[in-house]
């Protein structure tokens, strides 16, 4: 059973993570996360305000049991197969960790950076709060997130998701480079 | 009933993610950082298999379980609004380290702050729709 306690490699996922966009495929759906986010602002009652949220949400009902399924996923590993140790990046990216003051601890994300008491400091907010808002707003801007552009998008060789992988590397790399120093250094 | 392969696709999803460290806010540090190959062969290695698997699909004329072709819906075509939407999401995938679908994954690993980060996302997405029609698209 170590194989489900370690990491698995990129080879591994990458391919199963295909295999998941081939299988929605076949259901007759296209993989794509960031749109379960519109269904549930109409849920919510958004489609009162705003022309954007008047649509059959429920015809997207697929794709909320999907993420349900994924948030399971995660309880499951969480509580069956965690992997004890902290991620294991390389060493290049440790320093530089360091270098920002943050801590490089067992577990999936930084929790010294991501908890509540830090919610209300500045960085705490940014990352947290900002972040989130960014992430939300650009993927319903862009049409799509990672699942939707960068893998469906890209195996379709679709231009539009092509122009929108270059827009996530130049945000992201901008965030990485540029404010994440002005932040925490 | 028919849902029931919906919620076994995506917890099959939460836990390929969960075990290769996708939804790892140090990992996407990593990948904008060029210091490891993992990131880029994860989403490499699945779209040159996607790639491979829906030219496969398109050329042989496969059909989905309902027996309809299947066919993928192109993007509207624009430059500005997936440059523009694409950056916006990209700053804010840097910062948060997660993705929509990592969102709802790390919530279900039991790191129950990153709702915060999940509500400012649907919100993102509310004011999206509320400003839509003023932005380039």
């Amino acid at each position: 059973m170590d194989w489900l306690i370690q990491p698995w490699p990129w080879y591994v996922a990458g391919p199963l993570i295909a295999l998941i966009m081939i299988t929605l495929l076949w259901f007759g759906k296209s993989f794509g996360v960031s749109s379960t986010m519109r269904s549930l602002c109409t849920i919510g009652g958004a489609g009162n305000v705003a022309e954007f949220f008047k649509f059959d949400w429920k015809a997207q009902r697929w794709n909320l049991i999907f993420i349900a399924g994924a948030f399971i996923g995660g309880f499951l590993v969480n509580q069956f197969f965690p992997d004890p140790n902290p991620v294991a990046v390389s060493e290049a990216t440790v320093q530089e960790l360091n270098n920002l003051g943050i801590a490089h601890e067992p577990g999936l994300i930084p929790t010294s950076l991501f908890n509540w008491s830090n919610l209300l400091t500045v960085p705490g907010f940014i990352v947290m709060i900002v972040g989130g808002f960014l992430v939300g707003f650009g993927a319903r801007y862009a049409g799509g997130c990672t699942s939707g552009h960068a893998i469906s998008g890209l195996s379709n060789l679709q231009t539009p998701s092509l122009l929108a992988v270059v827009g996530f590397f130049i945000g992201g790399l901008f965030t990485t480079h540029v404010i994440l120093p002005w932040l925490f250094k | 009933m028919k849902y029931a392969k919906f919620l076994l696709v995506g917890i099959f999803f939460g836990v390929v993610l969960t075990k290769s460290e996708a939804v790892s806010w140090y990992r996407i540090f990593e990948m904008f950082q060029f210091q490891s190959f993992h990131m880029y062969g994860i989403l490499g290695s699945a779209v040159v298999i996607g790639a491979l698997a829906i030219k496969m699909i398109k050329g042989l004329q496969i059909k989905d379980i309902s027996g309809s072709p299947i066919s993928i819906t192109p993007k509207a075509k624009s430059i500005t609004r997936y440059l523009l939407g694409g950056t916006i999401f990209g700053l804010g995938w840097a910062l948060t380290g997660a993705c929509p679908g990592p969102l709802y994954i790390l919530i279900g690993n039991g790191l129950w702050i990153v709702t915060v980060v999940l509500l400012s996302a649907i919100i993102g997405t509310f004011v999206y729709g509320l400003v839509k029609n003023k932005l380039p698209h």
